[in-house]
């Protein structure tokens, strides 16, 4: 492989994707202290109207804007919680310390739960709150195109045992929270004119003050399973027992083992449960959240290196 | 000319870019319209509300794959989920050549998600022919690379663009996706006469042509997809007509999108370029290439 064109493309990628000034322009100074007006002359040529630096700052520019409008269409909500101001912050830091490492701006947002988790200054005091919302915005991506698994057979259903291993449907996603962000979510959509929640990255103007306002919640814990019917995300709230029961069905335990799970710190009444239980597997069917276990395809290994 | 080895020998007239504004309209009004170009990269995804309003459209329309971020001239290996989900999309979709940018995008699995120009040397032509090759062998269909918009040369260009791209498409072995609103911009960027570029392609390797509009600032062009096709556009279209013959052709309109009639009517505008060159062609086959696509069939 060529140095040479290893050594342009890293200078330039780095180039690139330095952050931006305030005004949104290629710093003059990088924060390792190059000069960018020498370094993109060392890589670059000037022509009549443009200097190395400017021509530059065409590709720096249109990296970083690119960037923003795909996180700011994905993550309407974590902006209504924070605020212009703080949520631009959040976004600047987070796309500088996590940039996309998929071929897909889909998955520009993958990494923002961890990372608020471990940078909760970048959004004190909501910073519970800003973890929930992200939480949701990103479990909503997922649920969206996420793949759909055929019911189980009949014979599957009547055959199962304290041993039996469920799969849950792909687009369920289950969270446990603190502020209950399903409303909030609901409300920011229908404020971005969109009363399908599922479409994916609503992108009309958001009213943004009643969304704060909104925004003020008070917590309360909820459980809450974000999942797909047909083409359509919705939000589902669950009980704890059913939480903790679908966690680890989802985890890939057997049946029996899911059941001691929903129990293990339960209040509820032990001759309520068997009934409740009945409910549950009732209601998971319709929805079609329980699968057959997948057998993983391979399909890719048998078609050989690449490189 | 118009069907070759790098379209599948197909003959496909004048498309647009299928894009969220128009599902709508599409599926009541059901237009005619000859062709559409997808994005891969928008239905490369496991399933959802995408991959069915891709279905549906391909109950009723032909569909050509056109990627934004395989770079094949990034200099680190071609990445295998890519290709893995790109290959069944093509199973999906049947399309008969896929294209994608003559660009690089990536370092260290880290995306720029922008087309970023090559440096023009015999060195990066062989990696990125070589990269090319492979993804045209794993897909098992053609594949069309596509001239992209710049806004910067490198010092370490050994040749022009159009020098490049010839090096490039003789040692992949494959198609050209000719822009030539692309090719306008970085002539008006990089100070090259359009037509010369134009007049440099070989010819008998352009499976597709895109068309579309620009944004002229004081001291540089833009390559923004938010205009009609200019006149200097229509005329450096004219002169690949003339030179490949009628060629499967798609305008590109990806920002502040009109109705869907609007930038349809705007596409057709090729066709009076088109039938003129196909009034000028005799009655009987100037080539193989039709005969070839009957056996085919
Ligand atoms: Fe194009």
């Amino acid at each position: 492989m060529s140095g040479v064109l290893v050594e342009l493309q890293k200078r330039m990628a780095a180039a690139v994707m330095e952050p931006l000034t305030r005004n949104e322009t290629t710093r003059r100074i990088r924060r390792d202290g190059v000069a960018m007006e020498r370094e993109a002359a060392a890589f670059i040529k000037p022509n009549d109207s443009l200097s190395s630096l400017e021509r530059l700052e065409i590709y720096n520019r249109q990296y970083w804007f690119r960037l923003y409008s795909s996180f700011e269409d994905d993550f309407p909500g974590l902006q209504a919680v924070l605020g212009r101001r703080q949520f631009e912050r959040v976004m600047r830091a987070y796309l500088d310390q996590c940039p996309s490492i998929s071929f897909t701006l889909r998955d520009l947002g993958s990494r923002l739960h961890a990372w608020l988790t471990n940078h909760k200054e970048f959004t004190a005091p909501k910073s519970r709150l800003a973890e929930d919302i992200a939480g949701l915005e990103w479990a909503h991506i997922e649920a969206y195109d996420a793949a759909t698994t055929p019911p189980p057979t009949p014979e599957f259903f009547a055959n199962v045992t304290e041993e039996t291993v469920f799969q849950l449907q792909p687009s369920v996603r289950l969270l446990d929270l603190s502020y209950p962000v399903d409303d909030l979510m609901i409300a920011v959509r229908q404020d971005a004119g969109s009363n399908d929640t599922s479409t994916n990255n609503a992108t009309a103007t958001r009213k943004v003050s009643t969304l704060r306002r909104v925004a003020n919640l008070p917590p309360a814990q909820i459980w809450l399973a974000v999942h797909r019917q047909e083409f359509t995300v919705y939000y589902k709230r669950l009980t704890p027992e059913e939480y903790r029961m679908l966690t680890a069905i989802q985890a890939g335990n057997a049946f029996g083992v899911a059941f001691e799970a929903a129990f293990a710190n339960s209040t509820m009444d032990e001759a309520d449960r068997p009934a409740f239980l009945q409910e549950c597997f009732h209601q998971w069917a319709i929805l079609g959240w329980l699968c057959e276990p997948e057998i993983p395809s391979h399909e890719f290994a048998r078609t050989g290196e690449l490189q | 000319m118009p069907a070759n080895r790098f379209n599948g020998f197909t003959d496909y007239g004048v498309g647009i870019g299928l894009r969220i504004p128009h599902y709508q309209h599409i599926f009541e009004q059901k237009p005619v319209v000859d062709w559409f170009e997808i994005i891969s990269e928008n239905y490369m995804v496991e399933g959802g509300r995408p991959l069915h309003v891709l279905d549906r459209i391909l109950e009723q329309y032909r569909v050509v794959q056109h990627g934004v971020s395989m770079y094949f001239g990034s200099a680190e290996p071609l990445n295998r989920e890519h290709l893995r989900r790109l290959k069944n999309l093509v199973r999906r979709t049947k399309t008969p050549w896929l294209t994608d940018h003559l660009c690089w995008g990536s370092v260290d699995g880290r995306y720029t998600h922008d087309l970023l120009p090559m440096p023009y040397t015999f060195e990066a032509a062989r990696l990125t022919a070589e990269k090319i090759r492979q993804v045209q062998d794993f897909v098992e269909i053609p594949v069309a690379v596509e001239n992209v918009s710049s806004y910067a040369e490198f010092h370490l260009s050994e040749m022009t663009e159009w020098e490049f791209l010839n090096e490039v498409v003789e040692q992949a072995d494959c198609g050209i996706l000719l822009d030539v609103n692309n090719i306008y911009v970085s002539s008006r960027n990089h100070g090259f006469n359009p037509l010369e570029y134009v007049n440099s392609v070989p010819a008998e390797r352009v499976a597709q042509i895109h068309i579309a509009g620009h944004s002229e600032f004081k001291r540089y062009t833009l390559d923004t997809h938010d205009h009609p096709v200019i006149e200097p556009v229509w005329q450096l279209y004219a002169r690949a007509i003339e030179r490949c013959g009628p060629t499967a052709t798609l305008l590109e309109w990806d920002d502040n999108i009109p109705s869907f009639d609007e930038v349809h009517r705007e596409a057709l505008k090729a066709n009076r370029f088109l039938h003129k060159q196909e009034d000028l062609l005799p009655s009987f086959p100037s080539t193989t290439e039709p005969i070839l696509e009957e056996a085919t069939r």
